[in-house]
């Protein structure tokens, strides 16, 4: 009877310190997926950054290649396995000038640069809460949550808050050149004849007295100084221009009663010519069409608003086509996160945030709104850059 | 190495198993008789008082452990995972059988302890300097004279403070207590009992901690081949904490009957260490932490029939968090909570083995908070339970009813302006049957087995977080099935003063889970979701030899191992690579288990644990990136009693994780490697 027992007791232990004991953690081994026919042009490859959530340290850069038609992921830990800790906490953009890529690595607070061809290691560049980074003759204008913090009122009504900046960066040295004071936590920015625009959101003073920030800063790039502040909306994420220099600018609303929308500025008339009524979280903008997505939580209705896939003509002005998913796949996208859109072949590359924990996804549909591919990615995939001759030149 | 070593410590543990078990019918050898009182206080004190036992440790066993919290000494419990950030200050919560950290239950001296806000007891701030015992109840407590907050959590843990005990005509007992060692820690603590006379008696404490909370870490990778592909080794900072706490009780004993009141001060300021994270050197955020509680219990036998008990609490908890550094968001909050709970238990015996009880609570929460647009919640909750026992010869059968009532009241607010003010019922019942069985009257052998549902509420945090909170949150619920048996023999006069062996398999389920969702668009917009569902398929065992070795030379081993399958069956259509249907959840490993074996010679008392926790992932998307390497410790613990004329002075050391392994027991949140600790005690 007791010996009995004793078996029991050996075998229970022995399958748990024996079936597993703690081995090296190893260098991730890429996982090369093949998902597509191979296609040919300009272009040969796309990066996806995933930026990993907050304090996991999980960013990962993943690599579609054309001329394979093979969906690779977490290139950058196999491409420089010395690097202790990997890329980063939180990737929030990524761009290519020259023969360097960029990837703005925000909870890190440093831009990562890389060879865009071999994604090895150039060098970083530290800049603190770094959110989006825009390239102009040679430097590259980075939007940073870090400025000086400002003290206003007495006592009780004391609000404490905290300015951004633009950094400047010298491309060939990786020195930061020069920093311009902006509004409250910009986000995205664009260049357009010679002067910077900064969408400020003032997101972090959501419940504060002071409120949300409404304005683009206008930087002017010669001299490097802030040279006007032009009200939109509240709480501005996204920032882009299109070819007729219209700024295509998103507001986040204040997720109550107040909704996200998209702004149409003309930076040659300096007004607002349009407002459109969209429920925007992410957009891109290919030739004359603004690429629309977004699902959004209202604390009102207690649910998603019905996602937005959405087209706006940035020529006419008009929302011409209000859901480019034709086949009805989008109700399998729980969180529409990042697009872009192949200039080319018109595909479009949709990034399924999921939880923002477990492996997102990258959906490709056709010009014809039919799913062609899906691919499993890294932890939130958000930013794309295409890597081939004069692409992102354009 | 370690693996040998693992392998070469099982077979000894094997070994003296086996062969103590042939060995044990030979070796007549006369016990200590204090020795053997001793095991049998602990092993079987009212044998079957309880329908089904608690997992228990207490008394040396207790102070014999390498513990600095609670929360370390409830790893030893068979069933629980602990969450630990690392480090005397980090954070560390408990979660049984894998149902969620907010379904467990935490009494201290027989009152719950509460937080509204985010549901969660930090253990890590408990302190074991003035803990007699600790136990572990799956399900409930299998008592029915309890209040009726003590039928209404998945798993509950009873904290008991030291009572005073008094040898002779000695009517003061002083404990003075010093504790140094890594993490510059330095620990003072005293004590003081007193008896004003036989029904009357009290006790004051202290404590004081303080400890820089700095230490190495390190993390590596290394190439297929072998070799090292990255290795680094830094200091965690900012993990320094200085906590005061101050405790005081009252006993008094009346006829038929007995009360207790007390009080309960912390006081405390800590860094937050944070995440490792690639480029971040430096964290600089901080917390404060005050907590004040008192409370009182009264009981007493009316006549032969009826017995009653009234409970009474009153709590009020700040805490201030700051984040001064200016490359993050600039945060400076502060919230205050308060709670006022009253209790009546009644039981009433029907006939001798059979009673019945209904008690009857009123509870009210409250939460202020700097937060803008804040909803200033209140809850009330009134809970009704209604139970009974019954016993037919060896059959013994519990049942319970629970009727919760909750009202949330809040406010909408925005920018300062009140637009609303809400008002939320909500009614429910949950029952729960516990049942024992000896088959023969001669083996301490029995079958038992217990089904119970139960609900969390929704926390302050989940409901009404400015901007983050979801009003509209359900309860979520955890639903328990229990089958198992438990077999102990004592054995007057043999090498083996006594044996016990238990085995519970279990299956839960918990659903409508409260989970974080994304909302809008940027990743601090989250919102919380009734949308999680868990399985979880799980085995505890545990077992326990006492040998009687030599004169005066005793050893007593206990083993815990817990296997759990505990599935995500969220998203049915999350499926292939990275999907997350039936994956395990999040830092669940299948397998972990315990060894703690401690010798005692005369006055000299060694003490050694293993931990080990298997290979987990950090989310239910059981891929490669998410996987965490198994993680064990081994500690070491000596200690020598010895008296200078009346004072009795003991000195202990300790050795933690001898084996210095670097671990994670949550993902970029290091633990210490191999630490010290010295203690002395002196009682007078």
């Amino acid at each position: 009877m007791k010996n009995y027992f004793y078996y029991i007791i050996l075998i229970l232990f022995s399958i748990a310190l024996l079936d597993s004991c703690r081995e090296d953690d190893v260098i991730y081994f890429p996982e090369t997926v093949p998902i597509t026919q191979p296609e040919y042009s300009s272009i040969e490859g796309l990066y996806v950054l995933n930026e990993g959530c907050m304090g996991w340290n999980q960013s990962t850069l993943d690599y579609y290649d054309y001329t394979t038609g093979q969906y690779t992921i977490n290139i950058y830990a196999y491409s420089n396995p010395t690097q202790p800790m990997e890329l980063g906490d939180v990737g929030n953009d990524i761009g290519i000038y020259g023969s360097k890529m960029y990837m703005v690595i925000n909870c890190s607070n440093k831009i990562e640069v890389v060879d865009k061809k071999t994604v090895k290691r150039v060098g970083q560049i530290d800049i603190p809460n770094c959110r989006f980074i825009k390239f102009h003759k040679g430097y590259a204008y980075v939007t940073s949550y870090v400025g000086p913090v400002v003290l206003e009122g007495m006592g009780s009504d004391e609000d404490v808050y905290q300015l951004g900046a633009v950094f400047k960066v010298d491309t060939t040295t990786l020195e930061v050149v020069g920093k311009c004071v902006v509004g409250r936590q910009p986000d995205e920015l664009d260049i357009v004849d010679g002067k910077i625009y900064v969408a400020n959101s003032g997101g972090y003073s959501q419940g504060a007295k002071i409120g949300y920030e409404n304005t683009v800063s206008v930087i002017d790039i010669e001299s490097f100084k802030e040279i006007e502040r032009i009200p939109i909306a509240i709480n501005l994420l996204g920032c882009k221009s299109d070819k007729r220099g219209i700024l295509w600018i998103s507001s986040r609303g204040d997720y109550n009663g107040t909704p996200s929308k998209i702004y149409a500025y003309d930076t040659q008339k300096r007004r607002l010519i349009k407002t459109f009524d969209l429920r925007v979280g992410n957009m891109c903008i290919n030739g004359d069409s603004l690429y629309v997505i977004s699902n959004e939580w209202s604390n009102i209705s207690q649910g998603y608003t019905p996602g937005t896939y959405a087209i706006i003509n940035t020529k006419t002005l008009e929302i011409v086509n209000e859901q480019f998913i034709t086949d009805g796949t989008e109700a399998r996208i729980r969180k529409p996160y990042g697009i872009i859109v192949n200039p080319f072949t018109k595909d479009i590359y949709i990034t399924d945030a999921t939880n923002y924990l477990d492996s997102g996804k990258v959906i490709c549909y056709g010009d014809d709104g039919k799913k062609k591919w899906e691919v499993v990615a890294g932890q939130i995939p958000a930013h794309f850059v295409f890597l081939g001759e004069n692409i992102n030149e354009q | 190495m370690l693996k040998r070593f693992t392998i070469t410590l099982l077979a000894i543990v094997a070994c003296c198993l086996g062969l103590q078990a042939q060995d044990a019918n030979d070796v007549p050898l006369g016990l200590d008789t204090l020795q053997y009182l001793e095991n049998v206080v602990v092993y079987g004190r009212k044998p079957y008082a309880e329908v089904i036992p608690a997992q228990t440790l207490a008394g040396k066993k207790l102070e014999g452990l390498n513990s600095h919290s609670i929360a370390d000494a409830i790893r030893y419990f068979s069933g629980v995972q602990v969450k630990d950030y690392g480090g005397v200050g980090g954070i560390k919560t408990i979660d049984i059988r894998s149902m969620g950290t907010n379904h467990l239950g935490v009494f201290y001296d027989g009152i719950q302890l509460g937080n509204a806000q985010n549901g969660q007891i930090d253990l890590g701030k408990f302190s074991l300097d003035n803990i007699e015992e600790i136990s572990l109840y799956n399900g409930q407590k299998s008592e029915i004279f309890q209040p009726a907050r003590d039928f209404g959590s998945a798993g509950t843990v009873y904290i008991k403070t030291r009572r005073p005990k008094f040898s002779g005509e000695k009517n003061d007992n002083f404990n003075i207590t010093m504790r140094t060692g890594s993490f510059g820690l330095a620990n003072p603590s005293v004590r003081w009992e007193h008896r004003f006379n036989h029904n009357l008696t009290m006790s004051l404490s202290a404590e004081y901690t303080y400890a820089t909370g700095q230490y190495h870490f390190r993390y590596r990778k290394k190439f297929s081949d072998g070799t090292i592909a990255w290795d680094t080794t830094a200091v965690r900072k900012n993990g320094d904490v200085q906590a005061f706490r101050a405790e005081g009780a009252i006993f008094g004993n009346i006829k038929d009957g007995k009360w207790n009141a007390k009080f309960y001060y912390y006081d405390s300021e800590r860094g937050i260490p944070g995440a490792i994270v690639n480029n971040v050197w430096m964290n600089s955020q901080r917390q404060w932490d005050r907590n004040f509680f008192t409370q009182g219990s009264w009981q007493k036998q009316l006549n032969e029939k009826f017995e009653i008990m009234l409970n009474g609490k009153y709590a009020r908890d700040f805490m201030h968090y700051n984040n001064p550094d200016t490359t993050l968001m600039l945060i400076d909050n502060k919230f205050w909570q308060d709670e006022i709970y009253i209790s009546s238990s009644n039981k009433y015996t029907i006939l001798p083995d059979w009673d019945v009880n209904l008690s009857v609570d009123y509870k009210w929460n409250y939460l202020n908070s700097t937060l803008a647009n804040f909803s200033y919640p209140h809850r009330h909750t009134t809970l009704v339970a209604l139970a009974t026992a019954r016993t037919w010869h060896r059959f013994k059968c519990q049942a319970s009813l629970l009727y919760t009532m909750i009202n949330d009241r809040y406010k909408t607010v925005y920018q300062g302006e009140t637009l609303a003010h809400h008002s939320k019922w909500m009614h429910k019942f949950t029952p729960a049957v516990f049942m024992n069985y000896q088959p023969m009257q001669r083996y301490d052998f029995y079958l038992r087995a217990f089904y119970k549902r139960i609900f969390r509420m929704p926390t302050f945090n989940d409901l009404f977080y400015t901007d983050m909170g979801n009003a509209n949150l359900r309860p979520e619920y955890a639903n328990q099935f229990d089958f198992g048996f438990w077999y102990q023999r004592l054995c007057e006069d043999g090498f083996f003063a006594g044996l016990k062996f238990t085995a519970d398999a279990y299956y839960n389920t918990i659903t409508d889970k409260i989970i974080a969702v994304p909302s809008g668009r940027g990743q601090y917009r989250w919102t919380m979701m009734n949308i999680g569902k868990v399985k979880i398929l799980g085995v505890d065992v545990t077992a326990r030899a006492t040998m009687h070795v030599a004169r005066d030379f005793n050893v007593d081993i206990n083993l815990s191992y817990t296997y759990q399958k505990a599935q995500d069956y969220t998203d049915p259509e999350s499926t292939g690579y990275g999907g997350t249907y039936k994956g395990q959840i999040a830092y669940i490993p299948w397998h972990s288990g315990s060894v703690v074996g401690r010798a005692t010679w005369r006055d000299l008392d060694i003490n050694y644990s293993f931990i080990y926790v298997g290979e987990r992932y950090s989310l239910s998307d059981n891929i490669i990136i998410n996987h965490q390497q198994p993680w064990y410790t081994h500690d070491l613990s000596a200690s020598y009693t010895f008296s200078i004329s009346k004072t009795k002075l003991k000195v202990a050391a300790e050795v933690n994780n001898i084996f210095n392994q670097y671990y994670d027991v949550i993902i970029n949140y290091p633990m210490p490697g191999r630490n010290y600790k010295l203690i002395l005690k002196f009682d007078f």
